[in-house]
């Protein structure tokens, strides 16, 4: 049975579990006919003609874990960022941990989508936002709405901002052999409020892991969102991230994804832009190596006039490794007065490795400011000469200017103790011990 | 101190120095002049080790030890410094932490622990005096968006940090004003000892009235012409270039 038939079975056994006589699981059920009828991406679709799910959808992954597995909050302590207090939500294979949780319902809500998607005091919300912003035509977001049941729930009400960042976390244990996770997270910020999240995926051992996730995020008048991604997987984990974010009039809503690690990442990050004045940055950086595979897709969809995007996307890859960077902005014909930046550059360090990236403009509108730009380089013959020069050893030299390219994402990163993790997580994929406190 | 004898030197089979013979003792100062394109550069390149070219004949040596097959990091931790003609720019690494990790690079090669951080801004505080350097400007990404002259201040400014035995100055004059350049040759002039030497490598005079040198040597073709003493450098500013071209073929 492949991946496909066998989701569309465990679909039965999903429902035995869940009220199905909600609205919700009406959404589930139209959900799943569209993902039975299109299934699996394949190469031929152009969105995913440099990323290939073949080989995941032959593994037998189990779709649901047979026990509750507990962790000792010590073993898993470094993947927190730790050196600052968080709000944390927690999942160990896909089961929300209690213990290793610190959520809150002190003035705004940091706790459960099970809980907010059944219990009725969050039903007026969820009538309005759930599956609203996320597509019901990919096949792999309708997948992660015919499961959803489990994941992070943040609701700031209106001029609120909690006293502490967010951390979403989903560690995978490897007790089971095979693993297929499909979190959802539901994020609503309304007026003027605010709001940081963390999200890691963490698998502790080297047994298959695949997460479908899909996040939602709503960002009403003036509110203001810092969201991180940090994606430095073990080999054997593979990530299809699909994130949808409604920003209205005035909001700022900027997302950084780091991607260091995972077997195949694949980010789906679309912003849709229903108000004026808006601002959304999406800024990464990737470092690969061995037989890695990340791809950024991002969508900007300027819906109204007056608002700006900012892209910057900086790759380093190394021995097998393979990227891929597709950018798309759509400005609607009245959406005048756009400005829209787009800015992808890579260098490879090896010859094997690999990077396929493209923009793709489609400008509807007549007074517009749009610039994008791609470069693929190798890193500057003359400028390591110039710091082995000053008696820095060409490891180190080559390690501070490819630290130095990626610069330029990190200096956004609001969060200095983040910022320093991200900082040392650099160091050690660059192989070096370097105090870069620049 | 350097001795170099019989060096042949250059790019993917194309050679730019063919035969160059040159002696440096402590304490001096030597300046080696020539037209474009003579090899200048090549050859200050070449002492401090890149890789990009490729000694066919010859050798280099740093008291005594051939400096064959040394890394240009490892030719910095023996104490020789290059000032670039071109000073690269590195976005996102400011003036004093570069200084940092490359004083403690060199630490560590020779052995010794981090400087202690006290003793490093001391070290940066006194420095930056010297060659008139405000404190904000430290803080600054290296190189990048410097003017000319503040680029080649900061490549002074490295040198007295690390301070080296053998500094090579590549056309440090070149994109710098009156000013710049006094304060430039001054800052050389105070590090100058009886145990460190200097070559001035420079395409005018102008520079050496203000370093001045006890040898000048005259590079043609890749290959050292004329030497004397610094009377030289001005016989070559009145008569110019060609002079020494009508000398050769003779």
């Amino acid at each position: 049975m492949d991946l496909k038939d066998k989701l569309i079975s465990s679909f039965m056994m999903f429902e035995n579990n869940v009220d199905i006589d909600s609205p919700v699981h009406d959404v589930r059920t139209e959900a799943m006919k569209n993902f039975e009828l299109k299934g699996f991406p394949s190469k031929k679709q152009e969105a995913w003609k440099y990323t290939s799910l073949n080989n995941l959808q032959k593994v037998d992954f189990s779709i649901f874990p047979k026990e509750v597995n507990a962790l000792d909050y010590k073993d898993v302590k470094k993947y927190f960022v730790n050196e600052i207090d968080t709000y944390k939500i927690v999942f160990v294979d896909g089961i929300y941990s209690s213990f290793l949780s610190e959520t809150t319902h002190d003035g705004v809500d940091i706790c459960l989508m099970s809980s907010a998607l059944t219990k009725p005091m969050y039903k007026p919300v969820i009538d309005v936002y759930f599956n609203k912003i996320a597509s019901k035509d990919d096949s792999l977001t309708t997948l992660n709405t015919a499961f959803s049941r489990e994941g992070a729930y943040i609701y700031i009400p209106k001029n609120k901002m909690p006293k502490k960042p967010v951390e979403i976390l989903h560690f995978a244990t490897g007790n089971e052999a095979t693993l297929m996770l499909q979190p959802r997270n539901l994020i609503i910020v309304e007026e003027n409020a605010e709001l940081q999240v963390i999200e890691r995926h963490q698998s502790l051992t080297s047994n298959e892991v695949l997460t479908n996730s899909v996040t939602e995020i709503f960002a009403a008048k003036n509110a203001i969102i810092d969201y991180y991604k940090v994606q430095n997987n073990v080999g054997t984990a593979s990530l299809i991230d699909n994130t949808y974010i409604d920003q209205k009039d005035k909001s700022v809503v900027k997302v950084h994804t780091f991607s260091f690690g995972g077997k195949l990442t694949r980010n789906n990050l679309n912003f849709y832009q229903n108000g004026e004045h808006i601002d959304s940055t999406m800024k990464g950086v990737t470092i690969l190596g061995e037989k890695q595979h990340v791809d950024h897709h991002t969508l900007v969809h300027h819906i109204q006039p007056n608002c700006e995007s900012h892209q910057d996307y900086k790759g380093i890859y190394g021995e097998n490794s393979t990227g891929v960077f597709n950018g798309k902005i759509i400005v609607d014909k009245i959406a005048q007065k756009t400005n829209a930046f787009q800015q992808n550059n890579n260098i490879l360090i090896s010859d094997k490795a690999t990077i396929n990236t493209k923009p793709q403009l489609e400008i509807f509108a007549d007074d517009v400011k749009c610039s994008h730009g791609c470069t693929i380089g190798q890193l500057d013959e003359e400028a390591l000469f110039y710091l082995q020069s000053r008696g820095i050893p060409k490891k180190e030299a080559r390690a501070l200017l490819m630290y130095a390219f990626a610069n330029n994402v990190l200096a956004s990163v609001r969060i200095p103790e983040l910022k320093t993790r991200i900082n040392k997580l650099i160091a050690k994929k660059l192989g070096v011990n370097l105090g870069f406190d620049l | 101190m350097l001795k170099i004898a019989n060096l042949h030197a250059g790019v993917e089979g194309n050679e730019i120095l063919n035969g160059i013979d040159l002696e440096v003792k402590a304490g001096e100062v030597h300046a080696i002049m020539g037209p474009n394109g003579s090899g200048k550069s090549t050859l200050a390149s070449v002492i401090a080790g890149k890789e990009e070219f490729e000694v066919t004949e010859g050798t280099i040596a740093l008291d005594g030890e051939d400096l064959e097959d040394t890394s240009p990091e490892e030719r910095a931790h023996k104490g020789i410094f290059l000032s670039f003609q071109y000073p690269v720019e590195i976005p996102g690494v400011s003036v004093t932490n570069f200084m940092k990790t490359a004083i403690n690079e060199s630490r560590k090669a020779r052995g010794l622990e981090d400087m202690p951080a006290n003793q490093m801004l001391k070290l940066i505080r006194e420095k930056s005096e010297l060659l008139e350097i405000d404190r904000k400007f430290l803080s600054r990404s290296l190189n990048e968006g410097f003017s000319g002259g503040e680029k080649k201040r900061n490549e002074i400014f490295q040198m007295a940090m690390l301070e080296p035995k053998l500094a090579i100055l590549d056309e440090t004059d070149s994109g710098l004003d009156i000013d710049a350049l006094r304060i430039v040759a001054n800052g050389v002039n105070k590090l100058k000892s009886k145990e460190n030497a200097v070559i001035v490598i420079t395409h005018y005079q102008r520079l050496l009235e203000y370093i001045v040198p006890d040898f000048v040597h005259v590079l043609h073709d890749g290959k050292i012409v004329k030497s004397g003493g610094k009377e030289l450098a001005l016989e070559l500013e009145e008569k110019g270039y060609d002079w020494i071209k009508q000398e050769v073929s003779v």
